[in-house]
């Protein structure tokens, strides 16, 4: 990913940063609005929620409310979950469907076990990778935020974070402590060639799955091909591991099945 | 908040009950806004209630016709469904905005 400009996770905590004049940017740019809208749709389509059912969904950084806007547009209902009172003022003015909640998910996911049907994150989780207490251990609290996750879900769900991982260590740290909350899955990359347009999805199952999802259809990179947002894009398993060199992966043009394999640190491969 | 998402809301802050469970809510302000009915998402829901969670919730309403429990072959039962369908999804109540935060 090309960041030419600071990060915002070095600047300061997300609350911090998502202030009103943040927040606005995201009821008012239309370029922003656009690419969070696609990002959603992507991230419900790798969902794969069975056709023609509303679920009960999480947001993860729900932020102004711009993704769950798209789940209630495709039937769904939803909740919500950020840090920033700033944005949610904002979601409040633009009167979304979903109800919202103001919170850490570093702290965890207070809901019931099987509350949630699925869960969709987007540009959130990255945040947890940086500490801005002196008492925050980011890997103690992504392991807080994705066992508690893998609860609230219900049983052989998914969730698809969408993320902006600063480097190979960092998405090895998130997806680390991924697997030790239980989750199988791995990494899908849109667009791996492009510095601007290269999206990453950190797709994660909770158990073995209830419903069939396309990932596992033979038929699915026909499909994956004929849809909207994959018609351009090359989906490619990231799979992390020890000891790979990873600054500037070598990519493949050939794109591949969503099915995924989450590695464990201790596998040798 | 949809009285479904209260209801499957488990708070750890002390003294809010056994299990954190469940958060206090205030007769203050309920809307109620309809929702497009749909019984099988209101089926699937039905196991997850937590009956005496939301028996009170109800009450602290004054929410009247509230079913006091899950009836035999509540799956197709289409006015069951509905008075389910309205308390969990079409009544709102509370603030807008719930915080999590949690106490010391």
């Amino acid at each position: 990913m090309a960041f030419r400009s600071k990060r915002p996770e070095h600047g300061g905590p997300p609350e911090l940063f998502y202030d009103k004049n943040e927040a606005r940017k995201y009821v008012r740019n239309s370029r922003m609005i656009d690419v969070q809208t696609k990002m959603a749709g992507r991230a419900l389509e790798l969902l794969y929620l069975p056709e023609g059912q509303p679920c009960y969904l999480l947001d993860i950084g729900c932020g102004s409310g711009l993704s769950g806007d798209y789940l209630s547009d495709e039937g769904h209902y939803w909740v919500g979950l950020d840090i920033s009172p700033a944005m949610l003022d904002a979601a409040l003015d633009r009167d979304t469907e979903g109800d919202l909640l103001l919170g850490d998910m570093g702290q965890g996911i207070p809901f019931k076990p099987g509350s949630f049907d699925g869960c969709i994150s987007i540009s959130a989780i990255q945040w947890l990778c940086n500490a801005n207490k002196k008492s925050d251990i980011p890997a103690k609290r992504l392991y807080c935020f994705f066992s508690s996750l893998y609860s609230v879900l219900v049983r052989g769900a998914r969730a698809v974070l969408q993320l902006y991982p600063e480097n190979s260590e960092q998405l090895e740290l998130i997806t680390t402590q991924a697997t030790k909350a239980g989750f199988t899955g791995g990494v899908v990359v849109d667009f791996p060639n492009s510095a601007k347009a290269k999206k990453f999805y950190l797709c994660l199952f909770s158990g073995p799955s209830t419903f069939m999802p396309k990932a596992l259809n033979e038929n699915n990179e026909e499909e994956a091909r004929e849809s909207e947002f994959t018609s351009e894009s090359e989906g490619r398993l990231l799979p992390p591991h020890r000891g790979s060199t990873r600054g500037s992966a070598p990519s493949t043009q050939r794109p591949v099945p969503l099915v995924l394999t989450l590695v464990s640190t201790d596998d040798t491969r | 908040m949809k009285l479904l998402t209260h209801n499957l809301l488990s708070s750890h802050v002390r003294g809010v009950g056994p299990r954190g469970f469940p958060l206090r809510l205030q007769a203050t302000e309920v809307r109620i806004n309809p929702v497009e009915f749909n019984p099988d998402f209101v089926a699937r829901m039905i196991p997850k209630v937590e009956w005496a969670a939301l028996l009170e919730a109800a009450d602290t309403l004054h929410l009247v016709e509230v079913p006091k429990g899950p009836i035999e072959g509540y799956e197709h039962d289409e006015k069951f469904l509905r008075q389910m369908h309205h308390v969990l999804l079409e009544v709102r109540t509370g603030p807008s905005l719930a915080s999590l935060a949690t106490a010391g």
